[in-house]
């Protein structure tokens, strides 16, 4: 196995409130090798946005992170900011849910573009603008050379998508985190949206990270799955090996509250009763343990540690796994 | 206009409706000129891409934004021609419920008071019976009124907000509700609780139901029958099971396609969904859908398709209908 392009070890950030520290990312492991793409789910506020920024090291001032984020050989957390800025945007690329947050309403298009071409590659103006013109028709924007002179607000929230991913990689990134890259899109927009970044991904042999709370998204994309809840790593395991047996009992959970296509219409959801606990008290056993219905006393004691048993690469933090192999011990 | 197969009157009937906006000196066309029918007891998904006009038709019917042209028959009667004190008496049978259940909470306010509100609105003025039916109808939605009743909306989670606004839809014994995307803000697990819950409410109260959502999914789950819009019209009508195993529509079988299924054997179908909608401000002539459409031809730009009836009960606006 080659080593991994990222490692993120032991990371945690707590961000202060006026309720007390409030546990964003709770002590989270995870790797990722080049050419490879990671799903990240979970629903809203389990961490997965404050964990992606801690790797980008773009998190809220007040926030404490502890732990280590390795990026190609280096410990991120220790670089100088202005090493840090040319490693973003070069070899580090990110695409957030409201691509207004990484384009400039008042600059247009091509120059938003050009600039970033030309702040990390050596090209001149006219080579930097032949380069944003291919890479717009390569994110499937007709007549791109029309776009270079007009603004994000003339374009559609898929267009604007569209541009975002186009800057970010307009590096050829090592890494490209997309958070939500789809949420705020049309079903149809969406699939041409992550039809893109798998082609892109694909032809560059980047590796990449998907961020969503839709277990549909992450199925048919990533090579691999990491599931949160309340800001820690709760499965993680190859793709088809998640989805062919969980073994944490969020995850089973959390895939039978979708509704299914193919289910009647009226079919009760088996719906997970209560909410995620609250990330500023303190929390002794499983996070899980009030709305989960395999816990015993033992799940409201103690926490259970990311583990594995059948296949090592398919790891679960919970004392009563379920659908194990016959005779394999949890 | 064309009838849709319904099993008896319907409670709703909506007849060729136009709603239009005013846009600088261009028009929004909207609405343009939908029929459906919803009966008694019956739930009508309503289903669609974002700005194809489904809120705008959603408060049409309820009169909170009045037709250009075409009519409201509720029960019988013609919502588009009442005012006044007719239409005031008339509301109180129909409910909305929106998307962002923090956002139609007004935050000063106890939750209390804001489920008494549309009690006090129709003229209730015996304290202790408003006090009572909200109390009822809280418990309803699975609140302890004594725990809730006295706070107010920030002080609870987005799921909590929703159960609160299904309770203020509920309180004045309505007979009909517009839910317009009422779980499309919420996480997966607090959705599949919202949609439980609006199945329990539905039997127990004797709903009739019209449920707006982008998702089909969800929509199919609480669904009798499914309505397709696409930039202002409709596509395709027909019973949920029926549409969603054999979509007669293109557009129908294109958001099919374009679902992401959590299977990972399912793999996507690399999106066949050229292009994106055109402004409803200068819609395509003949059939809307023609620009996106594989199967478009001449006569798709020459002529508007009308509904017509593909399979008993299915209805598809289209010339060449997938088999
Ligand atoms: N700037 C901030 N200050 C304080 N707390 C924050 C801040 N941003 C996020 N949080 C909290 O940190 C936790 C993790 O939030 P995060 O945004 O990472 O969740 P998420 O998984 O990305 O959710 P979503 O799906 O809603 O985007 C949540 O409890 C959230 O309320
Ligand atoms: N007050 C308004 N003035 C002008 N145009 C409007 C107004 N309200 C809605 N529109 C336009 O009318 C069209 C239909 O909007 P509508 O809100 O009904 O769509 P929708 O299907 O509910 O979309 P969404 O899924 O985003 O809620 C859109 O093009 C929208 O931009
Ligand atoms: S550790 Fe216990 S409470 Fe947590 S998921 Fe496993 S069985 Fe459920
Ligand atoms: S009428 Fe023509 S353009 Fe419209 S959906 Fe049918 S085939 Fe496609
Ligand atoms: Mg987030
Ligand atoms: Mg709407």
């Amino acid at each position: 196995m080659s080593s991994p392009l990222l490692t993120i070890a032991d990371v945690a950030v707590e961000l202060p409130t006026p309720r007390g520290n409030l546990r964003a990312v709770d002590h989270v492991d995870l790797s990722l090798e080049a050419g490879r793409t990671l799903g990240i789910v979970g629903e809203s506020g389990c961490g997965k946005t404050m964990l992606s920024r801690a790797v980008l090291q773009l998190l809220p001032k007040k926030a404490k992170l502890t732990g280590r984020v390795m990026f190609d050989g280096q410990d991120l957390a220790r670089l100088a900011p202005e090493s840090l800025r040319r490693l973003r945007g070069r070899d580090l690329a990110v695409v957030f849910q409201d691509p207004m947050t990484s384009l400039n309403p008042v600059l247009t298009i091509g120059t938003q573009l050009m600039e970033t071409i030309q702040e990390h590659l050596e090209l001149d103006a006219p080579e930097a603008r032949k380069r944003s013109i291919e890479l717009l028709a390569a994110v499937g924007i007709p007549a791109p050379e029309q776009r270079l002179t007009q603004y994000p607000h003339q374009c559609s929230g898929g267009m604007r998508q569209r541009i975002a991913i186009a800057i970010a990689l307009s590096c050829e990134p090592k890494l490209l985190i997309a958070d939500e890259p789809t949420t705020a899109l049309d079903v149809t927009i969406q699939a041409q949206i992550l039809d893109l970044l798998a082609r892109e991904q694909r032809r560059r042999h980047m590796a990449m990270i998907i961020i969503t709370h839709d277990l549909g998204v992450v199925a048919g994309r990533a090579d691999e799955v990491a599931v949160m809840y309340a800001g820690r790593v709760v499965e993680r395991a190859p793709t088809s090996a998640l989805f062919k047996r969980m073994h944490m009992p969020y995850t089973e959970a959390l895939l039978a509250a979708i509704p299914k296509l193919d289910a009647a219409p009226h079919t009760p959801l088996p719906a997970i009763s209560g909410r995620p606990p609250d990330p500023t008290r303190p929390l002794r056993g499983c996070s899980f343990a009030p709305r989960c219905r395999y816990a015993t006393g033992r799940c409201h004691e103690a926490k259970p540690a990311l583990t594995s048993a059948e296949m090592p690469d398919h790891l679960y933090a919970c004392f009563h796994p379920i659908q194990l192999a016959e005779g394999v011990g949890a | 206009m064309m009838q849709l197969a319904v099993p008896e009157v319907p409670l709703l009937n909506v007849d060729n409706l136009v709603v239009e906006y005013g846009l600088g000196n261009k028009t929004v066309h909207a609405v343009s000129g939908v029929s459906l029918q919803v009966a008694r007891g019956e739930t009508l998904g309503l289903v669609g891409e974002s700005g194809c006009g489904k809120s705008t038709l959603g408060r049409a019917v309820l009169q909170l934004r009045r037709a250009k042209s075409g009519r409201v028959l509720f029960d019988g009667e013609d919502l588009t021609a009442m005012e006044g004190e007719t239409l005031r008496k008339m509301r109180r049978r129909v409910q909305l419920i929106f998307q962002d259940p923090i956002a139609s909470l007004n935050p000063r306010r106890r939750i209390g008071d804001i489920v008494a509100e549309p009690l006090i609105i129709a003229g209730i003025k015996d304290a202790v019976e408003r006090k009572r039916r909200v109390h009822e109808v809280l418990s309803a939605v699975g609140l302890d009124p004594d725990l809730v009743a006295g706070r107010l909306p920030h002080e609870f989670s987005g799921g909590q907000c929703q159960r609160i606004c299904i309770a203020r839809s509920l309180v004045l014994n309505p007979e009909f509700i517009v839910c317009d995307e009422p779980v499309s803000a919420l996480d997966v697990s607090i959705r599949a609780q919202i949609l439980n819950l609006l199945e329990e409410m539905k039997t127990r109260f004797g709903l009739t139901l019209l449920f707006i959502a982008h998702d089909l999914a969800v929509v199919k789950a609480v669904s009798d029958r499914v309505a397709v819009m696409y930039l202002g019209r409709l596509c395709e009508v027909g019973p949920s099971q029926q549409l969603f195993a054999n979509p007669a529509h293109p557009y129908t079988a294109l958001l099919l396609q374009a679902i992401p299924v959590p299977d990972p054997d399912v793999r996507p179908a690399e999106s066949v969904a050229a292009g994106e909608p055109p402004s409803p401000i200068a819609p395509p002539s003949g059939c809307r859908f023609r620009t996106r459409c594989l199967r478009a031809d001449q006569r798709c730009s020459a002529e508007i398709p009308e509904l017509r009836e593909i399979a008993p009960g299915q209805f598809a606006a289209c010339h060449h209908p997938l088999a």
